[in-house]
C-alpha cells in the first residue's frame, strides 16, 4: 500500500515537503525483496500455515501417530486378537506375568493387559478429543466476546464464567448422571457433555485473557483504522494472533480430560465398569498397584503417548500461524 | 496438666492391671501377648467423622458409634466373643420372653456425679423412642409396649406405656410380643442412659457428651473433622476397664491413608487394611496383624418385583446365580482371605450358627447345574438375550467395585448372559432406588450386626415388610417361622428355630449370600495387645503401649 | 481505575445471587433423600425423619428452600450441618487450611513451571527441552491419585522425609507434600504455556530491538522476554488457584487434609445443601476477586491494555 493511500484514510495530507536523496528504486536492493508476484494469488492464513506445516517433521512425526491413535480406536481388531469386549476375564489369571500371546500380563481380573489397552483406546480418545473440540468452540468463543468487546458484555460472560468456574465438578457430574437421559444409558457421550459444561470456563478464561493482551496491538488498530469492521478484525486479526495460549492449555488439556475420567471413575462417577477405557483401568489398577503396577502403567503410557502426540501438533501448529516465527 | 493426667491414670491403671490378669482374655485369639504392657500410652486409632451429634440413641454408624461404645455403659455389654455381660445390670430376668424385671447395681455414677436410676433409663428409652426427639435409632425400642404410640408421626405421647420404674433400682420392660433374645440386644448402643443434660439440650451434649464408661471426652476432644480425644474415666469399674491412658480417634477420609500413617507410627491401630495393601500388609507388618470372623456379611439382594426375578422361574434363576459364583476363588483372589464364602444368612462368630444348614448347597459353586437351573427358568419364562443382568453397588465408600467385576466375570463365563456392575456415585441414590423400590436389576447389600442374634441378620431384612427387606421379599412360611423362633422359651431353642427359616430362604433366595466379614486390621510396634471384639471393633480399652 | 474496581465489585451482587441458586438448585437435585442416607441400611423411621426434613427444610418446595437459605444467610446465621454444628465455623475451619494449601501449591507451580518454562523456552528443541517435556507427559499421563498414593508412599514412608498425612494443626511444613502434589496437576500447563510465550516474543521486534540495543542477555529475558511473557501464565494461575481452592478433594483425601475439598464431597455424597451452597458461594467470591487481580495485573504487564473508556 502506498503513503498516499494512508494519508488519505487519515484524512490528514502530508504537506511537509521532503527533500533528502532517494535512490532510483531500480538500483535499491530492495526492490529484489519486495517484489511481489502479481500472478500469483496471495494465499489465505490458514492456507499459508497448511503450507508450512507440510514441511515440519514435527508435524509430521505427531500427524503419523495420531493417525496410528484413530487407526486403534476404529479397528481395535486388527492390533489384538483377543477380543475383551466378547471373552470375560477370567479370575484364575489374575496378576497373571507376560505369557505367549499376552505380552503385557494380566490385571487382578484376570483380563488380557495388551487387549484392554487397545480396546480401551476409543472410549479414552474420543472423551480426550470431543471433550476439547467442545470446550474450544464453546469456551473459545465466550472468551474472546468477553475479551474483545469488554464492557458489558465481559461483565455478562465473565460473571457466568466465575460461576461455572467455582461449581463444582463433582456435584455437576452427581446431578447430571442421574438424570433420566444418562441414568439409562451412561456413556462416553454423557461424560464428554459433562466435562465440556464444567471444563469450558479454563479456556474461556485463557482466551479472554490472550485476546484483551492482542486487541490492543497496532495491526488491531490498524485494520479497524482500515475500516475492517470490528466482527471482522476479531476474526482475521485478533483470534488467529491469540491462539498460542489456547492451543497449549487445549492439548494439555486433552490428556487431562482422559485422565479426569479416570478419576471420576475413582469418584464413583466416572463411565460404568463395564465401558473399557484408559481411565477406568487405570482406576482399578490403583487398588493393586503395590504388588502389581504394570496394568496401571500401560494404559499411563498410551496415554502419555497420545497426549504427546497432540502436544507435538499444537507446537507445530503454533509454528506455522506465528508470523512473526515465519520463514521464507 | 498432661502430666497429672496420665500419672493419675497410671496409678490406676496398675490398680486395674492387678484386678484385669484374671479375667482378661477370654476367647481372644489375637497373636499378642498377654503382657500387661505399659498403661502410660495414648493410643492413636483410625476413626470417620460422626454424622449426627454423638446421641447414643442419634447415632447408627461406625465413626460415632466406636466413640459411644467407649463413652457410655449399658445395662450389659459383649464380651470378644459377642457374650453378654452385666455392666450396670445386676440382674434382667423375665419369664415368658415379654415381661422383663431389670435390677440395677448401687451406687453408678456418670462422670459428672449424677447418680444412674432406674428412672435415668426410662426416660433414656422414652427419649429415643418419641418421635419428637427424632433419633435414628429409635427404632431399637420398637418391640416394647406403647413404642407405636410414642414414635407415630406428630406424636404427643412421649413415653412407652411397657416401661415402669419400681425402685430406684428397679424397672419393667413389657414387650408387645413374646421376643427370647430382646436381652441380647441390650448391650447395643441405643439402649445406654444418658444423664438429664442430655434430655434437656441433646445438641449441646452431642458435642460434649457425659456418659458413664471406661472413656470420657477430654476437654474440648471433638475436634471436627481432625480427632476425638477420650481419656480414662477413673470412675468406671466394668468389665472393660481401660488399660491405657486414652484413645485417640485421628479422623480420616480414606483407609489409604490410614495405612501409610500406620506404616510410619503416626497411628497405632488401624481397623481395616484398605483393599490396596491386602497383598502387602502381612509383609508390612509382620506379626502385628489380625484376621478374625466378625458379625457381618456382603448379599445381593433380587428384587422380587421385577418380573424376571419373581415366580418360579425367578426362584430358578436366583439359584442359578448363586451356584454360578465361586466365592471360594473370589474371596481368595479379590480380598486375598479377608472374607469367608458364605454357607447361610448370617454370621460365623454368633450363637447358634451351623454351615451345613439343609439348602447350604445351593450356595456352593457348580458351574452346570447353574446352567442347567438357567435352562429350566428359561424354559418356564424365556430370558431375553438382550437383556442386562446388573449388579449395582455404591462406589462412594467401601471398595465394591473389584468384587462386583469379578462376580459379572464369573455369571458371564459361566451363565453365558450379558451382566453388568452398576456404580451409584452415592450410597444415599442406591438407598433411594432399594427403599423407593425402583431399582432394574439386583444390589449389593451386607448386613453389620447389632448385636449378637441370628434374629438380627433375619427379621429385619427378609420377614415381610420389614424395614431393609430390600429385595420385598414376602414369605409367610417364612414368618411364621422367625415368629415361632422369638416366642421360644431359650435362646438356644430359638436359634434351632431361626436355622429352620433359613432353610426356606436357602430355597428362595431372595438375596444371595456371598461371604461372611473378617476383621484384617494391623497395629504399629508402639502398642500390644490388640484384639478385636465379636463385631469387628478393634477392643481399644485393652491396648496398651509396648 | 477506582471507577472500574468498584463496577467490579459491584457485579458481585447478581455472581452471588446467580451461584447460590444454581448451586442450590443442583443440589437440590442430587439423586437419593439425605434424611433415608443418614439411616443407612437400617429401616427408615419415617416419623423421625419427618420431624429431620422439617428440621433442615427439606419438606418444602425448592424455591422456600431457596429463599429461607438466602435468608438465613442476610442474618447472619447458616443454620446447622447433619452433625449439628454451625456451617459458619465449619468454613472457619476449613478454608484457612485449604487457603494455605492453595497458595503453596500455587507458588510451587508458579516458580518451577515459569522457570523451567524460560529456559525451555530460549532453548528450543535443545536437551532441556525435551526432558521437561517427557516430564510433564509424566505429570499428565497419571492421575493425581495415582501420584499422590507413589508420592506419599515413597517420601512419606519409605524414606520418611515427610509425614504421610497432615497433623491436626496442618503447618505449613505438613502441607509441603501435598501442595506439591496438587500442584503438580497445573505445574504442567504453566511450564508449556510459558514456554510457548517465551518462543513468541522472542521473535517480537521489541525483543531485536532490546537486543540491538546492546542490552545484556539477562536484561533482555528478565525485562523483555519474560515479562511480555506472563500474560497468558498469570491468566492461568488467576484461575487456577480458584481451582485449588475447590478441586482440592482427591489430594485433601489421600494426605488427609481437613479442608474445603474434603468437606466438600463429604457434605455433596450425603446432600447437605446448605452446606455445600455456603462453600461453593464463597469459592465464587474468591474466584471474582481473584479474577480481578489478574484483569489488573494484565494493566501491569501490559501498560496497553487500559480499562477506563
Amino acid at each position: 500500500m502506498t503513503p498516499e493511500n494512508n494519508a488519505t484514510v487519515r484524512g490528514t495530507a502530508v504537506r511537509r515537503p521532503i527533500e533528502h536523496f532517494v535512490a532510483d528504486f531500480d538500483e535499491t536492493p530492495l526492490h529484489a525483496t519486495d517484489k511481489v508476484k502479481e500472478d500469483h494469488v496471495p494465499l489465505s492464513l490458514w492456507g499459508e500455515a497448511w503450507r508450512n506445516l507440510r514441511r515440519q517433521p514435527l508435524f509430521l512425526l505427531s500427524a503419523f501417530l495420531i493417525f496410528v491413535v484413530i487407526v486403534v480406536c476404529l479397528f481395535p481388531g486388527l492390533f489384538s486378537q483377543i477380543d475383551p469386549t466378547s471373552e470375560a476375564c477370567q479370575l484364575a489369571n489374575s496378576d497373571g506375568v507376560p505369557a505367549g500371546g499376552h505380552p503385557l500380563g494380566y490385571t487382578q481380573q484376570g483380563c488380557d493387559v495388551f487387549a484392554r489397552v487397545i480396546y480401551g483406546t476409543r472410549s479414552s480418545v474420543t472423551v480426550g478429543l470431543f471433550t476439547t473440540i467442545g470446550v474450544v468452540i464453546f469456551g473459545g468463543i465466550m472468551g474472546a466476546l468477553a475479551g474483545y468487546y469488554g464492557g458489558w458484555v465481559d461483565a455478562v460472560l465473565a460473571r457466568i464464567n466465575d460461576i461455572f468456574f467455582a461449581l463444582p465438578l463433582i456435584l455437576g457430574a452427581i446431578v447430571m448422571m442421574q438424570l433420566p437421559v444418562f441414568r439409562t444409558n451412561r456413556n462416553v457421550w454423557s461424560l464428554v457433555l459433562i466435562l465440556i459444561i464444567f471444563g469450558w470456563p479454563q479456556i474461556s478464561r485463557i482466551t479472554r485473557g490472550a485476546v484483551i493482551e492482542v486487541r490492543n496491538a497496532d495491526f488491531v488498530t490498524a485494520a479497524r483504522s482500515l475500516g475492517v469492521s470490528r466482527f471482522r478484525s476479531l476474526m482475521r486479526h485478533v483470534l488467529p494472533n491469540s491462539l498460542a495460549p489456547i492451543i497449549v492449555v487445549a492439548t494439555i488439556s486433552l490428556g487431562t480430560f482422559i485422565v479426569a475420567e479416570s478419576t471420576l471413575s475413582f469418584l464413583g462417577i466416572g463411565l460404568p465398569p463395564s465401558v473399557m477405557s484408559w481411565g477406568n483401568d487405570i482406576q482399578s489398577a490403583q487398588a493393586s498397584l503395590r504388588s502389581n503396577p504394570m496394568p496401571l502403567i500401560y494404559p499411563a503410557i498410551a496415554l502419555s503417548i497420545t497426549v504427546l502426540s497432540f502436544i507435538m501438533l499444537g507446537d507445530a501448529l503454533r509454528d506455522a500461524l506465528d508470523p512473526k516465527a515465519r520463514k521464507r | 496438666m498432661r502430666f497429672s493426667r496420665t500419672s493419675k491414670a497410671l496409678g490406676m491403671m496398675a490398680i486395674a492391671a492387678l484386678a484385669l490378669t484374671g479375667c482378661g482374655g477370654g476367647g481372644a485369639t489375637s497373636g499378642s501377648t498377654n503382657a500387661a504392657g505399659n498403661s502410660s500410652k495414648v493410643i492413636l486409632a483410625d476413626g470417620s467423622e460422626p454424622q449426627r451429634p454423638l446421641m447414643p440413641a442419634d447415632t447408627n454408624e461406625v465413626g460415632g458409634g466406636k466413640v459411644i461404645e467407649l463413652m457410655f455403659a449399658g445395662l450389659v455389654s459383649y464380651d470378644p466373643s459377642g457374650k453378654p455381660v452385666n455392666e450396670l445390670a445386676e440382674s434382667i430376668e423375665g419369664k415368658d420372653a415379654q415381661h422383663y424385671t431389670i435390677k440395677l447395681k448401687k451406687d453408678q455414677k456418670f462422670t459428672n456425679g449424677e447418680a444412674i436410676t432406674a428412672k435415668t433409663f426410662v426416660d433414656s428409652w422414652n427419649f429415643g423412642a418419641a418421635a419428637k426427639n427424632a433419633q435414628l435409632s429409635g427404632a431399637f425400642f420398637e418391640s416394647i409396649k406403647g413404642y407405636d404410640e410414642a414414635s407415630a408421626e406428630g406424636s404427643k405421647v412421649e413415653t412407652m406405656s411397657g416401661l415402669k420404674v419400681v425402685d430406684d433400682l428397679t424397672f419393667t420392660v413389657e414387650l408387645k410380643q413374646p421376643e427370647s433374645d430382646w436381652p441380647l440386644r441390650l448391650g447395643y448402643s441405643a439402649f445406654v442412659p444418658v444423664p438429664s443434660g442430655a434430655l434437656k439440650d441433646p445438641k449441646g451434649f452431642g458435642e460434649k457428651p457425659v456418659g458413664n464408661g471406661p472413656y470420657k471426652m477430654a476437654d474440648g476432644g471433638w475436634q471436627h473433622n481432625v480427632q476425638i480425644q477420650l481419656v480414662p474415666n477413673p470412675e468406671y469399674n466394668g468389665p472393660r476397664k481401660a488399660k491405657n491412658a486414652g484413645v485417640t480417634f485421628k479422623i480420616f477420609q480414606n483407609d489409604d491413608a490410614a495405612y501409610q500413617d500406620l506404616l510410619s507410627n503416626n497411628l497405632d491401630v488401624l481397623q481395616t487394611i484398605p483393599t490396596s495393601a491386602l497383598k502387602n500388609f502381612k509383609s508390612d507388618l509382620g506379626d502385628r496383624t489380625i484376621d478374625k470372623p466378625y458379625a457381618g456379611n456382603q448379599t445381593i439382594a433380587l428384587p422380587e418385583y421385577l418380573p424376571e426375578w419373581s415366580g418360579e422361574a425367578g426362584k430358578l434363576r436366583r439359584q442359578a446365580i448363586s451356584m454360578a459364583m465361586n466365592r471360594e476363588e473370589i474371596t481368595k483372589v479379590i480380598f486375598n482371605g479377608a472374607r469367608k464364602p458364605a454357607k447361610d444368612f448370617t454370621a460365623p462368630v454368633l450363637d447358634g450358627y451351623s454351615d451345613s444348614i439343609k439348602g447350604s448347597e445351593n450356595l456352593n459353586f457348580d458351574a452346570a447345574k447353574a446352567k442347567d437351573l438357567w435352562a429350566k427358568a428359561d424354559a418356564i419364562q424365556k430370558w431375553d438375550a438382550n437383556k442386562t443382568f446388573t449388579i449395582a453397588y455404591n462406589a462412594d465408600k467401601g471398595g465394591h467395585k473389584a468384587w462386583v467385576e469379578a462376580v459379572v466375570n464369573q455369571l458371564k463365563n459361566n451363565l453365558g448372559i450379558k451382566v453388568e456392575g452398576k456404580p451409584y456415585a452415592t450410597f444415599k441414590e442406591a438407598r433411594n432406588d432399594a427403599t423407593a423400590k425402583t431399582l432394574t436389576g439386583s444390589i449389593r447389600a451386607g448386613w453389620q450386626a447389632d448385636y449378637p442374634s441370628l434374629y438380627n441378620f433375619l427379621g429385619p431384612i427378609y420377614k415381610t415388610g420389614a424395614g431393609s427387606n430390600d429385595a420385598q421379599y414376602a414369605n409367610p412360611e417364612f414368618d411364621k417361622a422367625i415368629s415361632d423362633g422369638l416366642k421360644a422359651s431359650s435362646v438356644s431353642e430359638g436359634n434351632a428355630a431361626m436355622n429352620k427359616a433359613q432353610e426356606i430362604l436357602l430355597q428362595d433366595l431372595p438375596a444371595i449370600p456371598l461371604w461372611y466379614q473378617v476383621s484384617q486390621g494391623g497395629w504399629s510396634d508402639q502398642v500390644t495387645n490388640v484384639d478385636y471384639a465379636w463385631n469387628g471393633v478393634p477392643l481399644y480399652y485393652n491396648i496398651t503401649g509396648k | 481505575m477506582a471507577w472500574y474496581i468498584l463496577r467490579r465489585f459491584l457485579q458481585l451482587v447478581p455472581v452471588f445471587l446467580g451461584a447460590t441458586l444454581l448451586v442450590y438448585f443442583l443440589v437440590f437435585s442430587l439423586p437419593g433423600d439425605p434424611i433415608v442416607a443418614l439411616f443407612g441400611d437400617k429401616p427408615v423411621n419415617e416419623a423421625v425423619a419427618a420431624q429431620l426434613r422439617a428440621q433442615y427444610n427439606l419438606d418444602q418446595p425448592f424455591w422456600i428452600q431457596y429463599l429461607l437459605y438466602l435468608k438465613s444467610i442476610f442474618t447472619f446465621d447458616l443454620g446447622l450441618d447433619f452433625t449439628g454444628r454451625e456451617i459458619a465455623t465449619v468454613l472457619g475451619e476449613v478454608f484457612p487450611v485449604t487457603a494455605r494449601l492453595a497458595v503453596m501449591a500455587l507458588i510451587f507451580e508458579a516458580v518451577f513451571g515459569i522457570v523451567f518454562g524460560l529456559i525451555a523456552g530460549l532453548r528450543k528443541g535443545k536437551l532441556f527441552d525435551a526432558t521437561v517435556l517427557v516430564a510433564s507427559l509424566i505429570v499428565i499421563g497419571i492421575p493425581i491419585f495415582v501420584l499422590g498414593f507413589l508420592l506419599q508412599f515413597f517420601i512419606g514412608v519409605q524414606l520418611g522425609w515427610a509425614k504421610p498425612t497432615v497433623s491436626s494443626a496442618a503447618t505449613v511444613q505438613d502441607l509441603i507434600l501435598p501442595a506439591m502434589v496438587l500442584g503438580l496437576g497445573s505445574f504442567a500447563y504453566v511450564l508449556r504455556l510459558t514456554r510457548t510465550s517465551v518462543i513468541e516474543n522472542m521473535s517480537a521486534d521489541y525483543v531485536r530491538t532490546a537486543t540491538a540495543k546492546g542490552l545484556s542477555r539477562g536484561r533482555v529475558v528478565r525485562v523483555h522476554i519474560l515479562r511480555n511473557s506472563l500474560i497468558p501464565v498469570v491468566t492461568f494461575l488467576g484461575a487456577d488457584l480458584g481451582s485449588l481452592m475447590g478441586g482440592a478433594i482427591v489430594t485433601e483425601g489421600i494426605f488427609n487434609v481437613p479442608g474445603v475439598g474434603n468437606r466438600l464431597y463429604r457434605a455433596v455424597t450425603s446432600g447437605e445443601g446448605p452446606t455445600v451452597v455456603s462453600i461453593v458461594t464463597v469459592l465464587v467470591l474468591i474466584y471474582c476477586v481473584s479474577n480481578l487481580l489478574v484483569d489488573l495485573l494484565y494493566a501491569w504487564l501490559d501498560p496497553r491494555i487500559r480499562y477506563d473508556s
